[in-house]
């Protein structure tokens, strides 16, 4: 018997989720998060769901691991003490951040600005030189940087970086500078800067390099403190992270390339999602995960879910492939309000967080939340997590009236009002990532998961015309399920910035062979067998001049076959797909990447007992409901109970250990044979 | 005669009641709609200007042409008044011309789109873009010729015609237009960027009409407004005075060797409305300095400046309007007479933020900042390289962020919205130069409790010969400092010849010839301060020392000596008691720097450039 088991740590909750290998049958749990030793919390999990599966953690053959510890360390600046090495002439790169000041006219008034990550007193500047066709122009002086290095090392840094000039092109001086580093505080770390991303543009280079070296000893210690643990429960199997690009790396790798983890946690939803559609049938799905003070949303075609080359965090933009996950201010705990100059009704991204929480948590939060408009409409029943927990419906109705007093509403129509809004504000996440990039809405499924996420998702589907609106198994573990589903996965891109006209199939297929082996290898490093390697090439393309690249998938026989005028054909209609134009310009091959994939999970999602379609059975209770401008008559069922085939007419909830599901009134949920709940328009 | 508005279907709309939250959902969607405008334009732009720096301004108007969301107001309102000719559905409107719009787009080098959007038959909306282009021809790459004495040596100028007529292309039209420009593939892809970014937009309206009725949606807009123009009344209520405040300050010159130009604006409520009287600003400058300000757009910057200096959580639109009354004196360096040149007015559109921003904190000095907007500086450099391939460069370069209420300047940052630096190694690959140095100047600065933020140095070395230009200004007028703030460092250009040679180069200088191996030192102002310096916490000034922000000798305008790096408190005590019983009462609300007199008499010692003339006023009086 052997098991997978995936673990997604969250700010209140860590959920857990063991798949059993040979059967597909699994089980979840939920234990509170400890984040002063999230491992002390992973444990607890750990041994809770093993004996609930009757088996120990010695048969656990993979530990698969989604965390926002790298976020964290970065948006909380706990990151490490990072030096920095830089061009004579450029030590103020962080500094001038580009000159970059957000918000709109006037903006820079407000704007606190941010420290730079690698702080100024850390960075240092050496001669030497290389130009923008790779070659030196000026030699490096080893004694200049031998006095730097020593000077760094009484410092007190704790990381060590080095971004120079162009070396994206050659990075010759920044090794040897590694190598003099490694010589004379062989107990710091560094990140040289054409190894993290070898690619254009200073100051994204820097502070990739950077962010890298700030939360690499924070993740370090986190997983080799995580390995030890596991380790004394005799949980010998593999360890290994979510990426934020979906993927999964070993915990060795993470170590070294963290920047790849800032992600991680969001992806896991998306990956689940993806392990959901593959069993449900549907291939198309937007993503709908509503948390407490946030919503991720992302899109996913042909269970492939969309990337991007970079991962926001905070004001930051680092350049580290990610799913393309949008995420907007609007959550459980968003709080709503009516400013006084304005006299408009507003709902976050001010919220309440789980601290003190919405006013019907009881636990000291004052201010009308979504949560509570929730509870008021009766979308939320008093009852949550299986009865151990009441929530206070009438100090929510207090809070949600002076809203509607403000305004001069009645206390229905505010709160139906706050979830409107708080719909919308998703619907508009929902729309940069599908509308905006040129894809149908109407073809797509929502999927709605986190805590939150089936509450919202029929209503929010209405909106997009995006159908069926679903309700996966397990909703509020979705994630645990991606990181538990997911495979390895690793990439390496090269700058390339060159057009067609000046290059040719036999150049760009040798070089894709060349990084395609160097994924390869890293895969097999990780013990995975040359056979069970899946290899895919991609190409960035743009019209020279063009600040925006279109990632295009291809592979060699293809190329060979349709040449790279195939490439910029496929570049025209996917440009003509986005902005409705082409253009006579020449195409700029900026980039090439290669991407290695480990084997596919092929597991069977372990089926549900049929039922006559009538949920009867299931009904724990008569209820009443707000819908279409009256309280109406729904009934509350319990979802454990229900069969496959099951037909739920609307108003109706749905309620399991974690996850409430609102069916709205002229909607029909259905339940597919693996248990996710579809719902569709009556 | 206005625009004669031609719709199949002349229903009016009728107004509704719309619920708060219809309200709330209706104001976010056209927000993301603006912003869906900018993603398109930065995406499929390809000039660095638009790409990389992000000059262009989105908005969209009701059907009455009244802005909704954006960024600069609405020139809308004008252009109709002005257009002769029809508006009809399936047009695309395009201009370029300052005088056919009253000044809506301020110079030749903007190109504006504007697109009527209709919905069965009614129109129900606009959205509009305009943006600056590299290059529209004329007698200099860039076609901002600081020499130009009128507005036909600064290129091609487009009044408003139609690029679309009715669902009609003019594809010999386009061709016309970028037959006269150096840049003709960047000037397509930014001109196609523009329009798709409207038709984004116009596709949203449509859509939300859609989906809530177009009666439903043009009251909303109505509504948002009314909701805009009830949140400035109370803001003007408590915040401008009946009593007059007046602010003056100054362009430095006009590259032709006259100046400084003196911009004068009076400020007071009267029967809840504000004035804002230009009176006692110079006449209009012989040279390109002059901007055409229409009167829309001062409104706007004045409610922008009015939230986000006393009320930031405010969204703007074009509803308060009527609550400002702009008078600006016919043949001024604010409202010349055609066919004066424009294309340098980028120095007087920055010299109005620092003047607003003295106007609306005179009387609450918490909220003042200091002075900061020298412009963008701009660099151009063009040539023939040695394979024969044409090369032009625009840059737009950033200075020091004035001291706030909220804290120091940042050091070498954008005062324009969204606005960032080309990457130096973007430049490097696709320009014959390379960049030698990006740095902040130390106690460029003015110092204060807040100190101003320090400006740039950027280091080119000019691989090829060519030409260059420079547009800067903030080099013989300082930028003031406020509440006790001393004013910030002024801007300067040194060209350094491959023998060593110095040269002091002008702030605004036109095709000057340069030769492979000139290195030219491109040094920005510094932001001016705000607060009492000897009030800062001297251990601030150690650390800066460290990163290299400020020098010992900076830190003495502190009052704070600094020994080995470290703060010498006795010395430092010492220092300040003697600074602080030197001066002379009160510190003043508005620290100038010397007068003008003053300034020019060490002009040349201390810029190393001649004082400018008294300017010759070309209108006669």
């Amino acid at each position: 018997m052997s098991y997978r088991l995936g673990v997604d740590v969250g700010g209140t909750f860590t959920d857990l989720l063991l798949l059993d290998q040979q059967s597909g049958n699994f089980w979840r749990h939920k234990t509170p998060s400890t984040p002063h030793d999230s491992s002390q919390g992973i444990l607890n999990g750990v041994t809770a769901i093993c004996q609930e599966a009757g088996t120990s953690p010695s048969a656990i053959e993979f530990f698969l691991h989604g965390t926002t510890v790298a976020t964290n360390a970065m948006l909380e600046g706990k990151g490490a003490r990072v030096g920095l090495i830089t061009t004579v002439g450029y030590r103020q790169t962080m500094q001038i951040a580009r000159s970059f000041v957000p918000g709109g006219l006037a903006g820079w008034i407000v704007w606190p600005k941010p420290e730079p990550l690698a702080a100024l007193e850390d960075s240092f500047e050496i001669s030497g030189r290389i130009d923008a066709q790779g070659k030196e122009i000026a030699p490096i002086d080893e004694a200049e940087i031998r006095k730097i290095l020593e000077k760094l090392k009484e410092s007190g840094i704790e990381a060590l970086t080095v971004s120079l000039i162009n070396s994206y092109l050659n990075g010759g001086h920044e090794s040897r500078i590694g190598a003099l580093a490694a010589e004379i505080m062989p107990d710091i770390p560094f990140s040289l800067s054409h190894q993290v991303l070898p690619e254009m543009q200073e100051y994204e280079r820097t502070l990739t390099t950077v962010a890298n070296a700030s939360v690499r000893p924070v993740v370090g210690k986190y997983v080799r403190n995580l390995r030890d643990s596991l380790r004394s429960c005799e949980m010998n199997g593999s360890l290994s992270l979510l990426r934020s690009d979906g993927g999964l790396m070993s915990s060795e790798k993470a170590e070294d390339h963290p920047v790849s983890l800032l992600m991680s946690g969001p992806a896991g939803g998306v990956t689940g999602a993806i392990w959901v559609g593959r069993n449900a049938g549907i291939k198309n799905i937007l993503t709908l995960d509503v948390g407490g003070t946030s919503t991720d949303v992302a899109l996913i075609e042909n269970l492939e879910a969309r990337r991007q080359r970079t991962t926001e965090v905070g004001h930051l933009s680092v350049r580290a492939s990610a799913l393309d996950v949008k995420t907007v201010g609007a959550g459980g705990g968003s709080i709503a309000y009516v400013p006084e100059l304005t006299g408009a009704l507003r709902v976050g991204p001010e919220s309440a967080g789980a601290v003190p929480g919405p006013v019907a948590y009881g636990k000291g939060g004052v201010q009308p939340t979504v949560t509570d408009a929730n509870v008021v409409l009766g979308y939320l029943p008093e009852s949550l997590l299986g009865g151990s927990f009441k929530l206070d419906r009438e100090g929510a109705e207090k809070s949600i009236q002076n809203i509607a007093d403000t305004l001069g509403i009645s206390l229905m129509e505010a709160a139906r009002g706050i979830i409107d809004i708080v719909n919308e504000n998703m619907f508009g996440a929902l729309r940069m990532i599908s509308v905006q990039q040129g894809y149908d809405p109407r073809h797509f499924a929502l999927m709605g998961f986190g805590g939150a996420g089936p509450l919202h998702v029929n209503a929010v589907a209405r909106l997009m015309d995006s159908w069926p609106a679903v309700s996966p198994v397990s909703p509020g573990v979705l994630c645990a399920l991606g990181d538990a589903t997911t495979r390895m996965r690793t990439e390496t891109a090269r700058s390339f910035s060159r057009r067609f006209n000046e290059t040719d199939e036999a150049e760009v297929i040798g070089l894709l062979q060349e990084i395609s082996a160097q994924t390869r290898a890293e895969l097999m490093e990780e013990g995975i067998a040359d056979e069970d390697i899946t290899s895919q090439f991609e190409l960035d393309v743009r019209y020279e001049g063009q600040a925006f690249e279109v990632p295009l998938s291809i592979d060699e026989k293809t190329l060979l076959e349709d040449g790279l005028k195939g490439v910029t054909d496929r570049f025209d209609e996917e440009h003509h797909r986005l902005f409705t134009f082409n253009m006579e310009s020449a195409h700029e091959l900026v980039n090439v990447r290669a991407v290695a994939l480990g084997p596919e999970l092929d597991l069977p999602a372990p089926t549900l007992e049929k039922g006559d379609g009538d949920p009867s059975a299931a009904k724990i209770r008569d209820h009443q409901l707000w819908a279409d401008g009256k309280m109406q008559a729904a009934i509350i069922y319990d979802r454990a109970k229900l069969l496959a085939g099951d037909v739920i007419p609307g108003p109706a909830i749905v309620i399991e250990m974690d996850s409430t599901t609102l069916i709205e009134a002229d909607c029909i949920g259905t339940v597919d044979p693996v248990g996710n709940i579809l719902i569709n328009l009556a | 005669m206005p625009a004669q508005i031609i719709q199949s279907n002349e229903t009016p709309f009728n107004t509704v009641a719309i619920d708060p939250v219809t309200l709330e959902v209706i104001e976010n969607a056209l927000r993301n709609a603006r912003i869906e405008m900018d993603a398109t334009l930065v995406r499929t732009a390809m000039s660095p200007g638009i790409r990389e720096q992000g000059d262009a301004f989105p908005l969209i108007a009701d059907s009455k042409g009244r802005m909704i969301v954006g960024q600069f107001g609405s020139y809308i309102g004008p252009f109709l008044e002005g257009f002769d000719g029809t508006v009809e559905e399936g047009d695309l409107i395009f201009l370029s011309d300052p005088y056919s719009v009253a000044g809506a787009i301020s110079h030749s080098n903007d190109w504006l789109v504007l697109m009527p959007v209709f919905k069965d038959g009614r129109l129900i909306a606009y959205t509009s873009m305009f943006g600056h282009m590299s290059d529209i021809g004329g007698k200099v790459p860039g076609s901002m010729p600081i020499d130009a004495t009128s507005i036909f040596q600064e290129g091609v100028r487009i009044p408003p015609i139609k690029i679309w007529k009715s669902g009609e292309y003019n594809e010999d039209l386009i061709k016309l237009i970028m037959h006269q420009t150096r840049t003709p593939d960047w000037c397509k892809a930014d001109l196609n960027a523009l329009i798709a970014s409207c038709r984004v937009a116009a596709r949203r309206v449509v859509e939300l009409c859609d989906r809530f009725g177009e009666d439903v949606y043009a009251s909303a807009t109505d509504l948002l407004l009314e909701r805009n123009h009830r949140a400035m009344q109370k803001l003007i209520e408590t915040s401008v005075s009946e009593e007059k405040v007046s602010f003056e300050d100054y362009i430095c010159d006009d590259g032709m060797g006259y100046g400084p130009y003196k911009i004068r604006c009076t400020m007071w409520r009267e029967n809840g409305r504000v004035i804002l009287d230009f009176e006692g600003t110079d006449p209009q400058s012989k040279a390109s300095i002059n901007f055409l300000l229409n009167e829309n757009m001062m409104k706007m910057f004045f409610g922008i400046y009015m939230i986000m200096v006393f009320d930031p959580q405010i969204l703007f639109n074009d509803g308060f309007y009527d609550l400002i009354d702009v008078r600006i004196p016919e043949g001024s360096l604010l409202k010349p007479k055609f066919p004066a040149a424009l294309s340098g007015r980028t120095h007087a559109l920055g010299r109005l933020f620092d003047i607003l921003g003295g106007l609306l904190g005179q009387k609450t000095p918490e909220f003042l900042n200091a002075a900061g907007f020298s412009s963008s500086p701009h660099l151009f450099y063009a040539g023939t390289d040695k394979n024969g391939k044409w090369f032009q460069l625009f840059q737009i370069g950033f200075g020091g962020i004035p001291g706030r209420p909220l804290g120091d300047g940042p050091d070498g940052h954008s005062l324009w919205p969204g606005f960032t630096n080309v990457p130096n190694e973007f430049l490097e690959r696709y320009f014959p130069l390379r960049i030698e140095r990006y740095e902040t100047v130390s106690d460029s600065g003015g110092p204060g409790l807040h100190r101003g933020g320090n400006g740039i140095n950027m280091v080119y070395r000019f691989l090829e010969p060519g030409v260059i230009a420079i547009h800067d200004d903030r080099w013989f007028v300082p930028p003031w400092g406020v509440n006790g703030g001393e004013p910030g460092a002024r801007a300067r250009k040194l060209l350094i010849k491959n023998d060593g040679t110095e040269i002091v180069l002008g702030n605004k200088l036109e095709d000057y010839e340069v030769e492979a191996g000139d290195q030219l030192h491109f040094v920005t102002w510094g932001g001016g301060g705000w607060g009492d310096p000897l009030e800062r916490e001297p251990e601030l000034l150690a650390v800066e020392l460290e990163k290299g922000l400020v020098t010992v000798e900076g830190a003495l305008r502190y009052g704070v000596v600094l020994t080995n790096g470290k703060v010498d408190q006795s010395a430092t005590d010492a220092l300040r008691t003697k600074m602080r019983d030197a001066r002379d009462g009160d510190l003043p609300t508005f620290n100038y720097g010397p007068d003008i007199e003053t300034l020019r008499a060490n002009c040349l010692a201390e810029t190393g450039l001649p004082a400018p003339k008294q300017p010759q006023w070309q209108t006669a009086e």
